[in-house]
């Protein structure tokens, strides 16, 4: 059972603000479904390669070259705040 | 005119177009009224579209596509066009360019229709997880489309596009168009670009077609599989891509698997399926019983994949460069926190926080590292079946449309959709879903897999098995 302590601890790792009544059902939910996908647990798998990609590829870098990219107009002109020509946000210390 | 313009599939309208029968423009016209009807009737509509054009675009002559509108899952970023994912944290984004795979579709003369409506991030199977409202089935309006990407399901099914991008990430595309009666093709992973596909698990999202016929699903594909410099994980494919013409199934070896056709399926929906099944053997297709003994398992390994991946990809909502920010916090942090808190709907914030817990500290090998591992077992147990058949068979989804509302409160009976069309998606494997018949009056999907890039073969086979069945999707038109 995912406790009260450990839905805000992961919320404060994901950035996310959580209301008080999301709490509750929180925990309830990410337990029943953490119960649920804990059935993989027993299968034994300790020789098996992890696959994070079914596509096997390297070298799919690009040459190092300068190539044109977004103006910066454009680049800002879907923030909620600007200034001086870059992104303004609210001071990381109140 | 109207009706007749109805009735043609878009590749039909290609060729009415090509023959100077129908005009583009006049293509257009059509559908931009039908879809815009459909958006200006709010809550009385079915809900299909996020933003319909105002104006055709200009379509060059001889192009292939022949100016046919597209209707384009709100996820797709198209240039000053609201591209929203479904969610509130996005509301009025209007993205600087436009997605590889829709620019390519456009060079090609598809002429942008409308977005349609997707859970929000393209998490869930009901489309009633969007910030803009649900999307309802045009076979029965009390009922899903299925999701995420309902809207372009059941846009089509309804008449309201000729053809439509979805995104299928663990069934997004095959779910919906089951439930909507209509074609939908997740292709091999890294074979469509992805580039300017808002993300949610990157090692999974694939962009795919959803249409009336499997010869039209055909065409589309046709003209999105390419390498993009710009999406380092897509793929040159090894053969061009045929347009389907088989009549008959011999030599074909279809594939059933036990794991996959048992416990959990409607019995309707098996009827159905079983027989389908019966018609590929009359169309001379083998059919036999196959294993794939992880497949049980695929689903508990995609909800740790999938959400760990999306709780990384959804990081970048945090009120700074685009979207929501939230008023007056006292500091960064604050800000972050809020933001996000005020812009997530409650399944979006479900599978981040189901995310973060697998990745955090001291739980990474056991969920993270042991659902990689299942996905191993998966892609292994697919290539041991492929050296016994060609293509593998299932049901698409466990039920036909369900009812608005019916799952919205449980989590894993929703997540349960997913079934049957998450293994193949951990496989990186291509996979259709044709409608096969009728089950309490609803569509049932039958879904063909087959090794990767074998896209040809299963098109070749979809389309037998689709002329011999002869759903008719009329009815849902509206």
């Amino acid at each position: 059972m995912i406790t009260r302590e450990e839905v805000l601890h992961v919320a404060r790792l994901a950035r996310l603000e959580l209301a008080e009544e999301e709490i509750e059902p929180m925990a309830r939910e990410l337990s029943a479904i953490l119960d649920n996908v804990a059935r993989i647990k027993q299968l034994d798998l300790e020789d098996v390669r992890p696959t994070s990609h079914v596509v096997e590829m390297t070298g799919s870098l690009r040459e190092d070259v300068v190539v044109p990219c977004l103006p910066r107009e454009v680049a800002l002109s879907q923030a909620p705040a600007v200034g001086e020509g870059g992104f303004l946000v609210p001071s990381p210390q109140a | 005119m109207s009706a007749e313009l109805l009735e043609l599939t878009a590749s039909q309208a290609v060729a009415e177009i090509d023959a100077g029968a129908v005009s583009p423009l006049e293509l257009f016209d059509f559908y931009r009224e039908r879809a815009g009807a459909d958006r200006d009737a709010g809550a009385q509509g079915l809900g299909c579209f996020t933003w319909v054009a105002a104006d055709a675009p200009e379509t060059p002559a001889g192009v292939p596509l022949g100016g046919v509108p597209l209707a384009v899952k709100d996820l797709f970023c198209t240039e000053n066009v609201p591209s929203q994912s479904g969610s509130r944290i996005l509301e009025g984004y209007l993205p600087p360019y436009t997605a590889t795979v829709v620019s390519r579709l456009q060079h090609a003369g598809a002429s942008l229709l409308a977005k349609t409506n997707q859970d929000e991030f393209a998490m869930g199977s009901s489309t009633e997880n969007s910030a803009y409202g649900p999307t309802l089935n045009p076979w029965d309006r009390t009922r899903v489309p299925g999701g995420s990407s309902g809207g372009s399901a059941a846009a089509v099914a309804a008449g309201l596009a000729p053809w439509a991008l979805g995104t299928d990430t663990g069934g997004s595309i095959r779910q919906p168009a089951a439930l909507c009666g209509v074609v939908g093709l997740k292709p091999t992973y890294g074979t469509v670009s992805r580039y300017g596909m808002i993300a949610f698990a990157s090692s999974l999202d694939q962009a795919g077609p959803i249409t009336r016929d499997v010869a039209d699903a055909a065409l589309l594909l046709s003209h999105m599989v390419a390498r993009d410099p710009c999406d380092a994980t897509s793929l040159q494919t090894p053969a061009k891509l045929e347009l389907p013409c088989a009549e008959g199934l011999e030599g074909v070896t279809l594939g059933v698997p036990g794991e996959l056709t048992g416990e959990g399926i409607e019995a309707g929906v098996l009827d159905s399926f079983n027989a389908a099944l019966q018609r590929a053997e009359e169309l001379g297709a083998a059919v036999r019983e196959v294993h794939l003994p992880h497949a049980p398992h695929a689903l508990s390994a995609y909800y740790v994949l999938a959400p760990a991946e999306a709780s990384s990809n959804l990081a970048r909502y945090d009120g700074v460069r685009y979207g929501l920010r939230a008023e007056g916090a006292e500091d960064l942090l604050d800000m972050y926190t809020r933001t996000r808190h005020d812009g997530f709907g409650p399944e979006v914030k479900r599978r981040i926080m189901l995310g973060t817990y697998a990745l955090s500290s001291g739980y990474y090998d056991a969920y993270y590292g042991h659902a990689q591992r299942v996905r191993t077992k998966i892609a292994e147990d697919f290539a041991a079946v492929f050296e016994q058949v060609d293509l593998i068979a299932t049901p698409t989804a466990p039920t036909v449309a369900f009812g608005l509302g019916e799952k919205t409160g449980d989590p894993l009976a929703m997540y349960l959709n997913d079934y049957c069309t998450v293994p193949m998606s951990l496989a990186g494997i291509p996979a259709i879903s044709i409608p096969c018949g009728l089950s309490q009056g609803l569509p049932v999907g039958l879904q063909l897999a087959g090794p990767a890039f074998s896209e040809t073969r299963l098109l070749d086979a979809a389309h037998a098995l689709e002329r011999a069945l002869a759903f008719d999707g009329a009815p849902a038109r509206v």
